[in-house]
This record gives structure tokens, C-alpha cells and sequence, in this order.
């Protein structure tokens, strides 16, 4: 006996199949759409307002007039602070995680913890910010405490980066090193790291993207307004996306502030625009150079 | 008129010349045994056959292959209909993560037949074709995973059995068994012969021996030799032929 | 010797620090806990009237404690007899300190309110259903009233309780459960929104788009879930908002639809990325079983690589969940705010993050207020140490 496929048949899996993928395809599109759509908004109306004044300049007249100068030193300040404090401790514990750690119950604890932190919403890093660095640590609302707190923020994401690309490192490269004397440092420092640099610059630099966007957790720290540029980690600071919050939500003469909101938020995409467009790059040329090797 | 036949096929990954204008015919209800060094291009042309190699991109195909005298790769064609003629059982056992049953069941669901009294003989008579019968059915219910990895072979032969093919494509069955389930399964083959035409991929020289009427030496890519299974390993026409068989290479 | 003394050392060294910086992620989740909890147990633990703000009623009055919510129904006058609140039969007599000009005249009180300790005795002596609402220091030595004690918040008045009003006088309300409900309201609506978008890019992803389209569905993936929070709530504020507003005439736009809409843009990502690596995960030979069966590829998708990859996705939807949950700048520009149980989508709600961002910047440090925003801050916490506890559990069960 055999099996003759029904026409019928036939014809109705062919038709769900490409109903199916038809409708995929359609959603696949549909969420392109959406970050075209958001992307074009922000850029074709933040284009008329952004000029180098606009870059260089004070706000006045009470935020409805000049420039975002303080907001974007601000948050040229607070991400250096914060990748100062999160891209050492976060490599070196992705090292120790995933080169030296053994799998026992405290590996799976650190783990565990490393993911729990982040998972933790960033506000409420916010409120520990306030009551541990600002109050506890008598650090006030300074540009350090702001920088500590999206440091910690940053830190499960950094030390995930450096963990995937060590993973990707093959064992083989490990034992070999191994079975030429080295000692697990050497190997780390001269086989392991150089294969797997290009992977953990990748990462850190969009992680720098991320955290330039990141209001939640400094909410409480940056300054509303300030047309001081700070002269010390003990100033306070206004930030970019925080700026974008004020001026989207409490202004009082929206004709005015819009085009300087439209503004700001051109600022912060293209920030991450061009974190993501470096880190593209780099895997390109980093990708390119190792087949060549 | 041969059950199979390609004609001047040359397959490329990319640059890469795979297959090398293999001409071929197998006859109804034999059994061809593929035979040569890893990478020589066997289980590629195994592939040809119910066009799995469709999966893999950046592959270009020529020449022409023939079953029952139509050409598989011809534009229209439907390939699901050509699968259900062509049926596969894979290097290693992989059934799905259903129930035994579901699992012979499966390749008759997905096209239409969903009969319980239908479905339930088919699952029953494939099973015991595949010599499984007797070990499985108190446990038609149970994960297949739970069976051993002879037993799990010879399901993913009954479940190609089930959607009742005309030719079995079978790529290295039994390098993953232990030598009795691998007794057990070279024993079937000889069984079902008698209602399907078999190409089997096989590492294995004694096995090739065992249980093929014919067999083709593939090497780099080519039909180096190809003819009855008695005379290719009594007197091979060519010299690689012989140094492979004879275990100099490979 | 000594050489070989020093590189020893220097390992070491090198080993303690990494195993320290291994550690710092444990540390700073435990300074966390520590110090959410510390601010936030305090809530429990004091009086909602105010830090120095006490209520006097006389003597007879048979109550010796008094529920935050039923002082406030009193000072609203919903409740105006004290039976209805657990009393004797009379009268309630709302006073405070401003009403004290109504019984006496500005002499007698004192040109620097030096007799008010004295009248707001009398008082409470003489109206059996007086309540006073003053300053700590207006209860002198010979007062003869009493101080009606009020009862600290209970865990259950803090999640059930229907109110939230952290500066309501004179006692302020503290019931989250409005917040909890606008939070689940409008992070069930993103997931509604992102599972079904977020499964079928997944899919398409994973299965059906050919590598060049999928290089550069990928990026733009990833590009989605780097743009910054805030944008994607000024986003929605200037064009989701006023749409919504038309589209269903209503006098504002900012709603809980609007928040589920932004957030569910959000939570994509993650559940597009999870997903895919969860369907990646199928073993190849499965899915070629499946299609030498004559199965379609959509098929062996929905017969086959999905059931296999199920916990993944799972877990890719509580990660959304998660996140969306978590939120806070995004809703906190769409959704308007109302503290208020939601009846529908088309409704302001407001969130758990959403309060804690609004409200922290106005409460006083160490003040109840303050405390109740960190108590919030625990809440959220836990719920995101479930969806932790969630994904783990639903990762590790075995795949068959």
C-alpha cells in the first residue's frame, strides 16, 4: 500500500506554509518599520534644531532657549566616571568567572547574583544610588556618585561580555599553551586575551551606548538646571537624557522646548548610533584581520 | 526502466567541486551500498536523492536525477512528495521529543491523515516491519528517548516506513549502535528489500559486503567504481578501488 | 630563588584580585538588599499623621488605636459618627488647628499661640466627640484629653490597601495596590503586544530568512534595544500619546494602552533575541527528520522546533515581563500617572517605577513618604528576583 498524496492535501500544506511565512515575513518588516519610523521621527525633526551653537552653547531663558552644553559634558562625565569604575572590575571578573572559577556552589552563587543584578530595574539602582553613595557615602549629588551608581548598573553587562568571549576561545589554545609550561596567568595574558580582545572592545563599546541613555538610576543625582561646567567629581551635572525628560514632560512653553527636546534626543540617538556603527566596524575589521591570520 | 538514476550530476559548495559528473542507476528492490573515505562525496549524493541538501545555501546542482523516470529537480516539483517517496534514516538515532508512537504517527499527521483506526494499524504494521514490535508496545506512550539507541534506530525506520516510501535512503544507520543492534538492523535491511529499493551510506566494508547487492566507490568526489557488490570485492577494475577495500587508505 | 619567589607571589596577587572583582557583583547585590530594606522596613514602623503631629479626643472616647484609613475617611467626613469607626454612639468634631479660631478668639489663644496647649485640652474635655489634630506640643503636662494612638501600617493595609496618598493630611495613605495593579495592567498588555511580534520575528529569524536578511534584521534588532529608554517615551509621548487620543476621543491620551504599546516596542528585543537562540538550539538532525517526512518547514516549525525549544521561549516572555515591569522612564512619560485602580485600557495608570521616579525628588529624606517609596523599591526587587527565579527554573528543566 502507499501513501498518494492527496492534491488536496498537498495544496493546503503549500498554502499554510506560505500563509505562515507570509505573515512572519510581514512582522519581520513590521519591527524594522518600527525603528525606521522612531529613528526618522527623532532625526528628521531634531535635524532642524541641532546646530554648533546648539552643541556649544547654555541653555537660557529658563531651559525654553540656547544650547545643551552642560547636559552633554554632563554626560560625557558620568559615562567616563561609570566605565572607569565598571570596564576593569567587570573584565577582570569575567576572567575569574569563566578561567578560574570551578564549577561549585559558590561559582553558581556568584552567577546567580551577577544575573539577579542584572535583572534589578534600574530604578531601583536610583534609590540604592540615593541612600548608599549619595547619603551613607556623604558623596552628595555629585558626578561620582552618579558615575558609581550607573558603574554598578553596567557591571553584569561587562562582565557577561568578557565571559561570552572567553568562551569562545577554544580549549585547544588553553592546552597548548599549557603543554609549552605556561602558567594559567601567561596563558591568560598572551593566548586568551588576544584571541578574544576584539569580542570584549565589541561589547564594552555598546555598553557605552547603553549607559549614555540610562536616566532611572541618576534621576536623583543630576542637576534640573545648572549653566556651571563642573570643575570636580564633587559637582553636580545635568545629563542628556535627563535633560530630554525635563524638557518632554515639564515644560511650560512646549513650542519652545520641543524643537530643543527633539533636539536633545537627536544628541542621545546618535550617540548610540554611532557606538553601534563602531562596534559593527570594529567585528568587520577585527573579523577581517583574523582570517587573514 | 531503473527505479533511480542520475545523470552527469555535479554538485558545488560554493567553489567547491563536490560531486564530479556521477552517473548512476539502481534497480527496484536492491540494495546499493555508497562506499569511500570521509569527505569522498557518498552522503552528499545520498542527499541528492530527497533533496536535503535544498537546507544547505550556496549550493548549485547540474546534471539530472531520474526517479521512476522523473526528474526530481525539475522546477514545479513537490519536494515534500518527493520526501514521502524517498524516505531517510540518519546517521545517528533522532527521533522526535514525542511518544514512541507519536513519533511513527508523525510523517503521517503532517500530511493529512489523522484516522485514528488508520493512523493506529499504520503505526502498528511500521513497527513491526522495523523488528521493533515486540520491545515497544507496552511502551507506544512512553518518551523515545526512553528506548535504548538500537531501539531508537529502528524507530526512525519505522517512522520513514510508516508514510510507506518507495526507496529508503539510509546514511551510515548503524555507526552509532553496538555491534548487536547493529546485527539487528543490517538483518532488517536484508528484510526490506523486498519492498523497498535502498541506498545506504556506509563506512563499514564487511557491512557493505553483508548486505548490498551493488556498490559504488566514491572517491574525491567521483564514481571511481561501481557494479555488483560480488565482483567489486572480488575483483575491482581499479586500483584505488582495491587499496580502499583492501584497508590501505581511508 | 628569589625570582621564582616573586612570580609566585605575583600570582597570587593577581588571583586574590580577580577572585575580589569575581565577588564585587554578590557585594553590591547584598549592599542593595541591605539598604532597600533598612529604608524601606522603617515604613512599618511609624506613624502616617506626620512626624509631630499627634490627635487628641476626650478622655470618654472608648478607642485606643486608630487605622490610617479610617482617620482619613474621618477628616474627609465620610465617616462622621465614631460608631462607624469602632467608637460609642456620637458625633465626630473635626479640628485642626486652624479651625481652634471658631471656638476661641485670638486673644485667648495667645498672640504667639502660647494657649493653644491649654484651649485644645479644654476642648477635648468638653466636645465628648472632639478630634484634634495638632503639633505634638500643644499636648501639655495638664492635658486632659488623650492621645489617640495610630496604628502602624500592616503588610496587608500596604498591598490591599486602594489609596495612595503619601501626602495626605493629616494621615497619609500608603495602600499600593492601584500601583501594583497599573503595573500589571500595563506590563500584560506590552506582553500581549510583543509575545505574538516578537515570536513571529523570532521565527522568521531563526528559520525561514536567508543569512543576508537575517544580517540585517540583526543589527537592527540589537539597534532597537540600545535606544535609550527615554526616547522611546518621548517617542510616545509626541506621537503615540496624541493618536491614541484621537482614535478613541478621549480627553487624554496618555493611558495604560499607551504605556502597553511603548513598552511592548521595548521588550522586544528580548524576547526576539532569547527566542531565536532558544529555536537555534534545536538539533539539526531533528529538523531534517522532520522534513524528510515530507513535513512543510512551517511543519517542522510549529510540530517539531517549537514544542523543542518551549522553555527558551518561556523564558525569553517572563525576561519581557521582567523588564517591562521594571520600566520606568517609558511609562513614566506615557501612562499619566492616576494612582488609581484601572477599569480599561483607556485609562491613566501609574506604576510602581513610575511613582518611585515621580516622588522621590518631592519626599523628605527619612521621612515616611521617603521610606514608603523604598518600601516600593523592595517590592519591585522581589518581583524582579522572581522573574530571576522564574527563568532559571524554566531553563533548567530537561529537555526531554
Amino acid at each position: 500500500m502507499s501513501l498518494n498524496m492527496n492534491e488536496k492535501i498537498a495544496r493546503s500544506k503549500r498554502r499554510s506554509e506560505m500563509f505562515a511565512f507570509g505573515i512572519f515575513r510581514a512582522l519581520s518588516f513590521l519591527v524594522v518599520a518600527i525603528l525606521f519610523v522612531i529613528l526618522g521621527f527623532i532625526i528628521i525633526k531634531g535635524g532642524s534644531a541641532i546646530s554648533w551653537k546648539f552643541l556649544t552653547t547654555m541653555p537660557t531663558d529658563g531651559m525654553t532657549g540656547g544650547g545643551i552644553l552642560p547636559a552633554i559634558i554632563g554626560t560625557f562625565c558620568l559615562v567616563g566616571g561609570s566605565i572607569l569604575f565598571s570596564f576593569p572590575i567587570g573584565v577582570l571578573a569575567g576572567i575569574y568567572m569563566n578561567e578560574y572559577a570551578k564549577d561549585g556552589p559558590l561559582v553558581r552563587f556568584i552567577r546567580m547574583m551577577t544575573n539577579n543584578l542584572a535583572g534589578i530595574p534600574s530604578i531601583v539602582f536610583g534609590l540604592f544610588g540615593v541612600s548608599f553613595f549619595v547619603i551613607t557615602c556623604g558623596m552628595g549629588d555629585s558626578i561620582i556618585a552618579g558615575s558609581l551608581t550607573l558603574g554598578i548598573l553596567t557591571l553584569p553587562v561587562v562582565i557577561r561580555t568578557t565571559e561570552e568571549a572567553l568562551k569562545a576561545v577554544d580549549n585547544s589554545f588553553r592546552q597548548g599553551s599549557y603543554a609549552l609550561g605556561a602558567t594559567k596567568i601567561q596563558t591568560i595574558r598572551k593566548v586568551v586575551l588576544p584571541i578574544s580582545y576584539p569580542n570584549i572592545i565589541t561589547g564594552l563599546i555598546l555598553s557605552i551606548g547603553r549607559v549614555s541613555g540610562e536616566v532611572a538610576p541618576i534621576l536623583f543625582i543630576v542637576a534640573y538646571f545648572t549653566t556651571k561646567l563642573p570643575t570636580s567629581v564633587k559637582d553636580q551635572v545635568m545629563a542628556l537624557p535627563y535633560h530630554l525628560y525635563v524638557l518632554a514632560t515639564s515644560g511650560t512653553n512646549i513650542e519652545k522646548t520641543r524643537p530643543i527636546a527633539y533636539g536633545t534626543a537627536l544628541v542621545l540617538i546618535a550617540i548610540v548610533l554611532i557606538m553601534n556603527l563602531l562596534a559593527n566596524a570594529l567585528r568587520r575589521y577585527f573579523g577581517k584581520k583574523v582570517k587573514m591570520n | 526502466m531503473a527505479k533511480i538514476e542520475t545523470k552527469d550530476v555535479n554538485l558545488f559548495y560554493g567553489d567547491f567541486h563536490a560531486l564530479k559528473g556521477i552517473d548512476m542507476q539502481m534497480e527496484e528492490n536492491t540494495v546499493t551500498a555508497l562506499i569511500g573515505p570521509s569527505g569522498c562525496g557518498k552522503s552528499t549524493y545520498l542527499r541528492l536523492l530527497n533533496r536535503m541538501n535544498d537546507l544547505i545555501d550556496n549550493v548549485k546542482i547540474t546534471g539530472q536525477i531520474l526517479i521512476d523516470g522523473e526528474d526530481i529537480y525539475r522546477k514545479g516539483i513537490n519536494v515534500d512528495e518527493l520526501r514521502i517517496k524517498v524516505g531517510m534514516v540518519f546517521q545517528k538515532p533522532n527521533p522526535f521529543p514525542k511518544s514512541v508512537f507519536e513519533n511513527v504517527a508523525y510523517g503521517l499527521r503532517v500530511n493529512g491523515i489523522n484516522d485514528k483506526h488508520i493512523v493506529e494499524e499504520t503505526v502498528v504494521r511500521s513497527l513491526k516491519h522495523a523488528a521493533l514490535w515486540d520491545e515497544v508496545q507496552d511502551k507506544l506512550h512512553k518518551s523515545a528517548f526512553e528506548l535504548s539507541g538500537g531501539q531508537q534506530q529502528r524507530l526512525c525506520i519505522a517512522r520513514a516506513l510508516a508514510i510507506s516510501p518507495s526507496v529508503v535512503l539510509m546514511d551510515e544507520p548503524a555507526s552509532a549502535l553496538d555491534p548487536i543492534s547493529t546485527a539487528k538492523i543490517e538483518e532488517l535491511i536484508y528484510e526490506l528489500k523486498k519492498d523497498y529499493t535502498i541506498v545506504i551510506v556506509t563506512h563499514n566494508m564487511q557491512q557493505a559486503g553483508r548486505v548490498s547487492d551493488f556498490t559504488g566507490f566514491f572517491y574525491l568526489g567521483e564514481l571511481v567504481e561501481y557494479g555488483r557488490t560480488a565482483d567489486i570485492f572480488t575483483s575491482p577494475k581499479k586500483h584505488q578501488t582495491e587499496n580502499y577495500i583492501t584497508g590501505r587508505f581511508g | 630563588m628569589n625570582k621564582k619567589f616573586i612570580k609566585k607571589l605575583g600570582e597570587k596577587l593577581i588571583h586574590g584580585l580577580l577572585t575580589l572583582s569575581g565577588s564585587i557583583t554578590s557585594i553590591i547585590v547584598l549592599l542593595i538588599v541591605i539598604f532597600l530594606f533598612k529604608e524601606g522596613a522603617g515604613l512599618f514602623n511609624r506613624s502616617t499623621l506626620g512626624d509631630d503631629m499627634v490627635l487628641a479626643v476626650n478622655k470618654s472616647n472608648p478607642l485606643n488605636k486608630i487605622k490610617a484609613a479610617k482617620v482619613k475617611a474621618i477628616f474627609d467626613q465620610q465617616v462622621t459618627n465614631w460608631k462607624q469607626v469602632g467608637g460609642k454612639n456620637d458625633s465626630i468634631i473635626i479640628i485642626r488647628l486652624e479651625d481652634l479660631s471658631t471656638y476661641y478668639t485670638e486673644e485667648q489663644l495667645g498672640a504667639n499661640l502660647e494657649n493653644v496647649g491649654a484651649c485644645v485640652s479644654k476642648l477635648t474635655d468638653s466636645l465628648s466627640g472632639a478630634v484634634v489634630y495638632v503639633q505634638k506640643k500643644f499636648v501639655t503636662k495638664d492635658f486632659k484629653g488623650k492621645v489617640l494612638p495610630e496604628e502602624h501600617l500592616s503588610l496587608t493595609e500596604f498591598f490591599f490597601g486602594k489609596e495612595w496618598f503619601p501626602t495626605a493630611v493629616p494621615s497619609a495613605q500608603f495602600g499600593i495596590l492601584p500601583l501594583i495593579l497599573g503595573t500589571l495592567w500595563v506590563s500584560l498588555g506590552a506582553i500581549l503586544i510583543a509575545l505574538p511580534l516578537g515570536l513571529g520575528v523570532a521565527i522568521y529569524l531563526a528559520e525561514i530568512a536567508d543569512p543576508r536578511l537575517r544580517g540585517v534584521l540583526k543589527p537592527v534588532i540589537e539597534l532597537l534595544s540600545g535606544i535609550p529608554s527615554v526616547i522611546y517615551g518621548f517617542f510616545g509621548l509626541v506621537v503615540i500619546v496624541p493618536l491614541i487620543q484621537q482614535a478613541f476621543n478621549l480627553p487624554v491620551g496618555e493611558t495604560a494602552l499607551a504605556g502597553s504599546i511603548v513598552l511592548g516596542i521595548m521588550a522586544l528585543p528580548t524576547i526576539i533575541t532569547v527566542a531565536e537562540d532558544a529555536m537555534r538550539t534545536t538539533p539539526r538532525a531533528m529538523k531534517e527528520a522532520s522534513l524528510a517526512l515530507g513535513a512543510t518547514r512551517w511543519q517542522t516549525i510549529y510540530r517539531i522546533i517549537i514544542p523543542y525549544s518551549i522553555s527558551g521561549i518561556t523564558a525569553g516572555a517572563i525576561l519581557g515581563i521582567g523588564r517591562a515591569i521594571g520600566e520606568t522612564m517609558a511609562v513614566l512619560m506615557v501612562t499619566g500617572n492616576a494612582g488609581v485602580i484601572p477599569h480599561t485600557y483607556l485609562q491613566p495608570v501609574r506604576t510602581i517605577p513610575a511613582t518611585i521616579a515621580a516622588e522621590l525628588g518631592e519626599s523628605a529624606q527619612g521621612g515616611i513618604h521617603y521610606q514608603a517609596l523604598f518600601t516600593l523599591g523592595c517590592v519591585l526587587f522581589v518581583i524582579t528576583l522572581l522573574v530571576n527565579l522564574g527563568v532559571e527554573y524554566v531553563s533548567s528543566k530537561r529537555k526531554f
